[in-house]
């Protein structure tokens, strides 16, 4: 999974990925892609709603180990 | 087959029924379609009425908060009551499960077996044991931390950040005697019931916690 940055969320609870995956999308020119790395199966949904609410796409959304590994690229 | 029967989308406006029936069929189409693109577009609102100051009760509104503003929603949180406390520049919270029965009372610490056992408290215990609601409270704090979920603390900076609007009650100040200058100068507006309701009147969603 190849992507322009990446934001290592793992360890931390809901709502805080979403929170930060926000912050670091902010910062990003649009069509630029965010790979988020989490620990919280909660994130799995959350980062389905998330993206479809705001218009970014998810690319892709797997397990890779114990982590939850989240592609999203700004719209 | 000649090309003169070759089927071509027909790209010009389309003339409107005459007939009663075919308009009416066709206004409601257009006006679903309307309604669908003016929902897509707006902007959605988040209403939240935060009346509560201990630590337990301060997640659910910090946390839907400054969700609704990460999906671009527009959020703002009304204080009132002991909701105030959780905009005091001194944030001193904390929970205790004494008239709290479901507060699951479990180790931070220990061997995950210990970890996992719930040891309720007596209310004997709970009301009368000196320093017991500091100790619940810290152990509440250890857990919180543990488990890798964020502090009220943190949650408020983000909804500060994210531009939630925090709302703050004004009859409260003036009932149990505080003072503008014990809270946090990110609040909004100081405002009443009636300024509250017409800010809450096209809320999406309006919760009371």
């Amino acid at each position: 999974m190849e992507a322009n940055q990446t934001l290592d969320a793992r360890g931390l609870n809901c709502p805080l990925p979403i929170l930060r995956a926000k912050k670091a999308l902010n910062g990003m020119p649009a069509g630029d892609t965010l790979k988020v790395v989490s620990t919280d199966p909660g994130s799995v949904k959350d980062m389905e709603a998330f993206c479809a609410q705001t218009g970014n796409t998810l690319l892709a959304s797997q397990l890779a180990g114990s982590n939850f590994e989240f592609l999203i690229r700004k719209s | 087959m000649s090309l003169a029967k070759l089927q071509v989308p027909d790209r010009r406006p389309q003339p409107l029924p005459t007939d009663m029936a075919s308009l009416e069929a066709w206004f409601d189409r257009r006006l679903e379609e309307q309604l669908a693109q003016r929902a897509a577009a707006k902007t959605r609102s988040l209403a939240i009425i935060a009346t509560k100051g201990t630590m337990d009760m301060a997640y659910p509104p910090f946390i839907l908060a400054s969700t609704a503003a990460a999906l671009g929603w527009k959020a703002s949180i009304f204080f009132t009551f002991y909701g105030l406390e959780l905009l005091k520049k001194d944030l001193s919270i904390k929970v205790s499960p004494l008239g709290n029965p479901a507060m699951p009372m479990k180790l931070p610490f220990g061997p995950q077996w210990l970890r996992q056992m719930n040891l309720p408290i007596p209310n004997l215990v709970a009301g009368n044991m000196p320093g017991f609601e500091s100790m619940a409270t810290t152990m509440m704090e250890q857990t919180v931390k543990s488990k890798g979920v964020a502090s009220i603390k943190e949650l408020r900076d983000i909804c500060i950040e994210s531009e939630v609007r925090l709302l703050a009650c004004q009859m409260t100040v003036d009932l149990f005697s505080y003072r503008q200058d014990e809270f946090i100068p990110e609040i909004a507006e100081w405002i009443g019931a009636t300024s509250y309701l017409a800010e809450a009147q096209n809320a999406d969603v309006c919760l009371f916690v």
